[in-house]
C-alpha cells in the first residue's frame, strides 16, 4: 500500500503535480500510463518520499528505481544488486542470488554492469530493487532497452510479484504491456490524473492522453499514394 | 590485497630510513631520530592521507578524476603558511609555521562546507572547492607580489612545492593527530560511496544520508589533506592516481578501494620521496628535485598506461 493525497509539486517555478491523489493497494500492479512531461516520473517520485516537502519512505519497505538508472563504475551485477541490501544493513546472499534469478541473470553475476548489454543492465538494476525485498516497487520505465520477449519476462514478473501481496507501481510507455499486465491503468495529462480504470477499460482513455485516434476512422480514407 | 600492501609498506618504511640525502648507509642514532625517522613518517603519513581522500572523492563525485586538490584545502593551508612566512613569524616562532598552516586548512573548510549549503550534492561541493581554490589562488599571488625581500619569495616558492625534508618530530606528531582523525572519518563512508555508484537520489531511496557523507567526505579530506599541506606543502597527483593503481586489482566498487587506499597512497609517496634523495646519485643535479615533480613525474605516465588499459 502506498499512497499521496492532494498533491501538487512545482519544480523550478512549473506546475508539474497538479493536486494528484494516488494510492496503490497490497497485491495491485499498477501502470502510470501518458505522454512525455505528464509527470509520471515526478508522483513516482512524490511516493518514493524523494521531493522535498515529501515524507522519506523506510528504505526497507519501499524500492525505487528511476529512469534510465546506471551505474558510475564497472561495478559487477552481483556488487550492484548487493547495494539493495543496504537498507537492511547486511549482504544476505540469498536475497541477492534469489533477485538475480527472477530477473534471469545469476549467471551474470561476476559480469561488470558496464561490459554488458544495456537490457542486461537494466535487468541489474531491477535485481537491485529485488534483492531490498521490499513491500512496494516504484519502477520507472523497467522495460525501456529491452526487447519485447525480455520486455514480457519482466512484466510477467512484476505481476507474479503484485499477485503475491506486494505492491508494484509502473511507469510504463509500452501501453500494450499496461493493457495486457496491470490490474489498473492510471493515466496521467498535464500533471493531472486523467483516466483510473481498470486495464481492460483503458484503452480509449490511454490513447485519447497520447492524442491517438481509437475505434472506427470516422473519415474513412483510400491508402495513402506510394 | 591489504596484507600485502601492508608488508610493502612496512619494508618501504624500513629501506626509508637507511636513505640519506644522496647516501646509502645506515645513519647514526642522531641523524636517525631527528632526520630519517620524522621524514619517513610525514611521507607515510601525509601519503596515506592523499591516497585514502582521493579514494573518497572520487567516490563520492562520481568522478575518476577528481583529486583532493580539487576542494582547496591544500591550497587554503598553503596560504596560511605563507602568511607565517611573510609576516617573518615564522622565523622567531618556529610552531608558527604548522600552526598557520592549519589554520588556513580550517578556515578553508569552514568556507568550503559554507559555499556548499545546507544539504551539499557533488556539484555544489565541487563549486564550493573552486571558488575556496580561487580565493586562495588570489590571495596567494598577492601574497608573494606583496613579499618583503627576494629572500623570503624564494623561501615561500619552495616551501610551496612541498616537501618532507627537515620537519622535526614534533611537526610530524602536531599534524599526525587531524591526519590520523580525518582517515578514521573518511574509512566510514564506504557504504555511501557505494550507493552513491547508482546517484544520489537512489542513494536517497537506499536510507542513505546523502548530504551528510558527503560534509564528512569533505571535512575528513580538509583534515588528512589539510594537516598534511600545513607541513609538507602541496604534494600533487597522488591522490588522484592511487584509486587508479588499485581498481585493476581491486574492481570498481569505491567502497573497496577505502582499507587499501591508505596503504598504497602511503607507500607510493615514500617511493617518490627515496627517489628524490637518490636522485642526485643518478643524475647530475645539484640539489635533490622538489617530491611533487617526482609524484607528477612517476603519476602521470602510470596514470596514461591505466587509461589505455582500462578503455574496453
Amino acid at each position: 500500500m502506498i499512497a499521496v493525497t492532494h498533491k501538487s509539486v512545482s519544480l523550478g517555478g512549473r506546475t508539474v503535480l497538479h493536486d494528484v491523489s494516488f494510492a496503490a493497494r497490497d497485491g495491485e500492479l499498477v501502470a502510470l500510463c501518458g505522454p512525455n512531461g505528464a509527470g509520471k516520473s515526478t508522483l513516482l517520485r512524490a511516493l518514493a518520499g524523494l521531493l522535498p516537502g515529501t515524507v522519506p519512505q523506510d528504505p526497507r519497505r519501499v524500492a525505487w528505481l528511476p529512469q534510465g538508472a546506471r551505474s558510475a563504475w564497472g561495478l559487477t551485477v552481483g556488487q550492484v544488486a548487493t547495494l539493495g541490501r543496504i537498507p537492511h544493513r547486511d549482504r544476505a546472499d540469498a536475497a541477492i542470488t534469489k533477485a538475480l534469478e527472477v530477473c534471469g541473470i545469476v549467471g551474470l553475476r561476476a559480469a561488470r554492469v558496464d561490459r554488458i548489454s544495456g537490457g542486461e543492465a537494466r535487468r541489474a538494476m531491477l535485481a537491485r530493487a529485488f534483492a531490498t525485498e521490499p513491500d512496494v516497487f516504484l519502477l520507472d520505465e523497467p522495460t525501456a532497452d529491452l526487447d519485447p520477449a525480455a520486455s514480457h519476462a519482466i512484466m510477467r514478473l512484476l505481476r507474479a510479484t503484485a499477485d503475491d501481496g506486494r505492491t508494484v507501481v509502473v511507469v510504463l510507455h509500452a501501453l500494450d504491456l499496461a493493457l495486457r499486465y496491470a490490474h489498473r491503468v492510471v493515466v496521467l495529462a498535464g500533471g493531472r490524473v486523467t483516466a483510473d480504470l481498470p486495464a481492460a477499460d483503458a484503452l480509449p482513455a490511454a490513447a485519447a492522453a497520447f492524442g491517438l485516434q481509437f475505434g472506427p476512422d470516422p473519415e474513412p480514407r483510400l491508402l495513402p499514394p506510394g | 590485497m591489504i596484507r600485502q600492501l601492508a608488508l610493502l609498506l612496512a619494508v618501504l618504511l624500513a629501506v626509508s630510513l637507511f636513505i640519506g640525502d644522496g647516501t646509502l648507509a645506515m645513519p647514526d642514532a642522531l641523524i636517525l631520530w631527528q632526520v630519517r625517522l620524522p621524514r619517513t613518517l610525514l611521507g607515510a603519513l601525509v601519503g596515506g592521507g592523499l591516497g585514502l581522500s582521493g579514494a573518497v572523492l572520487q567516490g563520492a563525485l562520481r568522478n575518476p578524476l577528481a583529486d583532493p586538490g580539487l576542494l582547496g584545502i591544500t591550497g587554503t593551508a598553503g596560504l596560511g603558511a605563507v602568511i607565517a612566512f611573510y609576516w617573518g613569524v615564522s622565523q622567531h616562532f618556529s610552531p608558527a609555521l604548522p600552526a598557520a598552516g592549519l589554520l588556513g586548512a580550517g578556515i578553508g573548510a569552514a568556507f568550503l562546507l559554507g559555499f556548499a549549503g545546507r544539504a551539499p550534492s557533488g556539484p555544489s561541493l565541487i563549486l564550493a572547492g573552486v571558488a575556496v581554490s580561487a580565493i586562495a589562488a588570489s590571495l596567494l599571488a598577492l601574497a608573494l607580489t606583496l613579499a618583503p625581500n627576494p629572500f623570503a619569495l624564494t623561501e615561500i616558492t619552495f616551501w610551496l612545492m612541498g616537501g618532507l625534508a627537515d620537519r622535526p618530530l614534533w611537526q610530524v606528531a602536531m599534524v599526525a593527530v587531524p591526519i590520523l582523525l580525518g582517515c578514521a572519518i573518511l574509512l566510514r563512508l564506504g557504504t555511501g560511496i557505494d550507493a552513491l555508484s547508482l546517484g544520489e537520489d537512489t542513494a536517497l531511496s537506499l536510507g542513505v544520508p546523502v548530504a551528510r557523507t558527503l560534509q564528512l567526505a569533505a571535512a575528513g579530506t580538509a583534515l588528512a589533506v589539510g594537516a598534511g599541506a600545513a607541513v609538507a606543502g602541496s604534494i600533487g597527483f597522488v591522490g588522484l592516481v592511487v584509486p587508479h593503481l588499485l581498481r585493476p586489482w581491486l574492481g570498481e566498487r569505491p567502497g573497496a578501494l577505502l582499507p587499501p587506499a591508505p596503504l598504497a597512497g602511503a607507500a607510493l609517496l615514500l617511493v617518490a620521496d627515496m627517489l628524490v634523495r637518490l636522485a642526485p646519485l643518478a643524475l647530475p643535479l645539484s640539489a635533490a628535485p622538489p617530491i611533487g615533480v617526482l609524484t607528477a613525474l612517476i603519476g602521470a605516465p602510470f596514470l596514461v598506461v591505466i587509461a589505455h588499459r582500462a578503455a574496453p
